[in-house]
């Protein structure tokens, strides 16, 4: 029961679709069997009927005259066989008196002259007067029960007396092979149909299935491997099915977009928080720096100065500190209250810029740029962006390969798009690639992309980065008109 | 069948009991009772000496449609006259209408021709196996091992050929008679079968318990159907018994009989006559005497004299 009931619409569709296709053959081929039967038996008992009406007519001139040799060749010409069909043929005639003793019979040595019948036992036992019920001058068909042999009985009438009857005597038996034949016939005309109609049905009962079964396993896949779920082949039709793909489609799209978000979240967060320590940090860091720093200057200016190692120390520690200095610099940014317009002769100069990087590799730099006049945003910002973005986009790009700006100004958005060819970014660096000293290069020191991430921020922009083998876009969205 | 009956401008009744189906036997039925009323004015005529006539019963010949073709063509280039087989069903019939000579000859049992000696002449006997003799043989089913005698048979089923023949009745009686039996009561059942042939068949399916039969008939069928006779079990043989002769109507012209006779008697010598006689099983005729049928006699005097 379990297993029926866990069994796979796989198999059970096409198993339940066999076995109505089977059970209607069967039905079928039964109701029909039935039906033939019937017929058999009415058309025997029409044939055995009239056959002993005309021996019973026949046969009143040799009973009257007992004329046994006569009755007798009467009888054997009456059994003749018919090869077409076996059934017709009577296992035994027989000729009674009224009193059911045998005037003749065909099978003389079974039922000798002069016998009766009933002493021969079984469904012979019937055959005596007053065993024999129904009215005495008409036609009767007796079957007695669970007897393998049954009578019809016609009365030899003349002159309105029963001299006797005419009993002819046929075998369920010999009916059977005749029944096994129509049986077998019609069980191989099923099957014949069953061998056309059952390959079909599998094959379209297995059609029906196949959607559901191609939606199980999409389903399976969530929420574990959402992308590849999305990728399955579902069906595309106006059915149900059809429609309960759709409605999954949707489902696992807005699952989709709701665990990318969660995760931009995640990593906006932690970036917040990062940016909240570092600042603090920094904070923290560059009060006593001023300090020190002012301090170092002024003994260097006004100190004795004769102290070689003195100055020497000073200045060792003027440049440490000045290191440090620059290091939280760049973790903090700030923007100046003052700050020029970002004009098109700043992409052209990093350009430039870029190109003396890019050289060295052979990589190609193409810039699109629709920027014709300056836009009110901070260009020293804005040149730090795009600066990060390119060295970034020049280092990580194939040797021989090229790196593509895209500048759009846009009706109140600048957009401004870094596309590299070189190897993506996997997923696992996606959610740190923001942050500092996150990433291990050789080259950088882990700060670009945190400085463009703040001064975006800082800007109210948008960051987007995707990554795909082949090429990896760094998507910048910054509104202007609002600040500066 | 119809064809040679009006070719030969007179009619040829038949009536063989067929042993294979109740349509054809019907039909010949019919056909008898369509072809006695033109018989009948014919037979009227037959004083004149155009037509000879000669009586024939299925007793003991069987059905052989295309024998009496021949046998009556060879009779007809013989005599040089009209021959007509008139063929009944039984002894009696024929013997009544020898009596009242409305056939001129007829192939008879000796025990009519004993009853009628008087109003009958004795033309020839067939020779059977060299003798004008034959026997009557009383059989029983080949499955009774048990039955050794008629005597044995009391109480049973028992089949005749026919009331006036020999062999298929008198011996019977006679032997019952001989052995203090009534015959009348002897058996529980009799029937006729009104064909030595069919005594046979009746004894072989066990229809009857027993049965008389034509000897002679007994061993031809024995050659021609060995199946029939071997269901039937020969019990007891009659002695040696006048073969069932040509006879005449006692007012028969003395050239018509001498002519008919030597036409019998020179069956043997002619080619095709011999031929004829050899699917008959028969070696010839012989002019006989009266006397030969004196055992047959003296049987019919035991047996109608009781």
């Amino acid at each position: 029961m379990i297993f029926r009931r866990n069994l796979s619409l796989r198999w059970k569709i096409p198993l339940r679709v066999m076995g109505a296709v089977l059970g209607t053959a069967i039905s079928v081929t039964a109701a029909l069997v039935v039906w033939e039967y019937d017929e058999m038996r009415l058309n025997l008992e029409g044939h055995a009927k009239s056959l002993g009406r005309v021996l019973a007519n026949t046969l009143v001139g040799p009973v009257l005259h007992d004329d046994i040799w006569r009755a007798y060749e009467i009888l054997q010409s009456a059994r003749e066989t018919y090869p077409a069909a076996p059934e017709l043929h009577a296992e035994v005639v027989l000729i009674t008196d009224a009193d059911y003793k045998v005037f003749v019979s065909s099978k003389p040595r079974e039922f000798p002259i002069g016998s009766s019948p009933a002493t021969k036992g079984g469904a012979y036992a019937q055959l005596r007067s007053g065993s024999v019920g129904g009215d005495a001058m008409a036609q009767r068909v007796l079957e007695p029960a669970g007897s393998p042999v049954y009578f019809v009985m016609s009365p030899l009438v003349a002159d309105g007396v029963a001299l006797g009857h005419v009993i002819l005597g046929y075998s369920k038996v010999s009916f059977m092979p005749r029944f096994v034949g129509l049986v077998k016939r019609a069980a191989l005309v099923t099957v014949l149909v069953l061998l056309i109609i059952a390959p079909i049905s599998w094959v379209w009962a297995s059609r029906t299935g196949e959607p559901l079964l191609r939606l199980a396993e999409a389903m399976r896949r969530v929420p574990g491997e959402l992308a590849e779920s999305r990728l399955t082949d579902l069906p595309k039709s106006g059915d149900e099915i059809g429609q309960l793909a759709e409605a999954y489609q949707r489902m696992v799209g807005e699952l989709k977009d709701k665990q990318e978000l969660e995760r931009q979240m995640v990593v906006s967060e932690r970036l917040a928080a990062v940016g909240r320590l570092t600042a603090g940090i920094a904070h923290e860091i560059n009060n006593p720096l001023a300090g020190m720093l002012t301090a170092i200057n002024t003994y260097q200016r006004h100190g004795s100065g004769n102290d070689p190692l003195a100055l020497s120390t000073l200045s060792l520690l003027e440049r440490g500190l000045t290191q440090i200095r620059h290091t939280v610099g760049a973790l903090l940014v700030e923007s100046k209250a003052k700050d020029r317009p970002f004009a098109p002769e700043d992409v052209a100069d990093l350009l430039i810029l870029a190109e003396a990087e890019a050289h060295g590799r052979g990589i190609g730099v193409v810039v699109v740029s629709e920027l014709h006049q300056p836009l009110a945003l901070p260009a020293t910002l804005m040149r730090q962006i795009l600066l990060n973005l390119l060295l970034n986009a020049i280092s990580a790009a194939e040797e021989g390969g090229g790196v593509r700006l895209l500048v759009e100004p846009g009706d109140r958005h600048l957009r401004l798009a870094v596309t590299n060819d070189g190897d993506y970014i996997p997923q696992e660096r996606m959610d740190t690639l923001f942050e500092p000293f996150a990433t291990t290069s050789d080259r950088g020191h882990g700060l670009g992309l945190w400085i463009v991430y703040q001064i975006v921020q800082q800007l109210a922009g948008e960051i987007e980065v995707e990554s795909l083998p082949g090429y990896t876009t760094f998507k910048v969205d910054i509104p202007y008109g609002n600040t500066v | 069948m119809a064809g040679e009956a009006a070719r030969a401008t007179l009619i040829i009744s038949l009536m063989f009991p067929s042993d294979r189906t109740l349509l054809r036997t019907r039909r010949r039925r019919l056909l008898l009772a369509l072809a006695s009323l033109p018989a009948w004015p014919a037979a009227a005529t037959s004083a004149d000496g155009a037509v000879v006539r000669i009586g024939l019963t299925p007793v003991f010949l069987d059905d052989q449609v295309s024998f009496l073709g021949q046998w009556r063509a060879w009779l007809e280039k013989k005599l040089d006259r009209a021959v007509v087989f008139v063929q009944r069903g039984n002894y009696r019939e024929i013997s009544d209408l020898l009596r009242a000579g409305k056939i001129d000859f007829a192939w008879l049992c000796g025990y009519p021709y004993i009853r009628h000696r008087r109003e009958f002449r004795l033309v020839a006997v067939p020779l059977w196996r060299g003798q004008p003799l034959y026997q009557s043989y009383l059989i029983v089913p080949a499955d009774d091992h048990k039955t050794h005698s008629i005597g044995e048979l009391r109480g049973k089923v028992f089949a005749y050929s026919d009331p006036d023949s020999n062999s298929g009745f008198l011996y019977p009686q006679y032997l019952l008679l001989q052995q203090g039996e009534r015959p009348s009561s002897f058996f529980a059942r009799t029937f006729f079968t009104w064909a030595h042939r069919k005594v046979v068949e009746a004894v072989g399916v066990g229809l009857a318990d027993g049965g008389a039969v034509d000897g002679y008939v007994w061993e031809t069928l024995a050659e021609g159907r060995p199946d029939l006779t071997a269901a039937t079990r020969i019990i007891n043989r009659s002695p040696l018994l006048g073969y069932p002769p040509f006879v005449a109507r006692s007012d028969i012209p003395a050239r018509d009989l001498e002519q008919f006779r030597q036409v019998l008697l020179g069956m043997q010598a002619d080619p095709l006559g011999s031929e004829l006689l050899g699917r008959l099983r028969l070696d010839g005729f012989t002019v006989g005497k009266p006397a030969l049928f004196d055992g047959i006699a003296q049987m019919a005097e035991r047996v109608d004299g009781k």
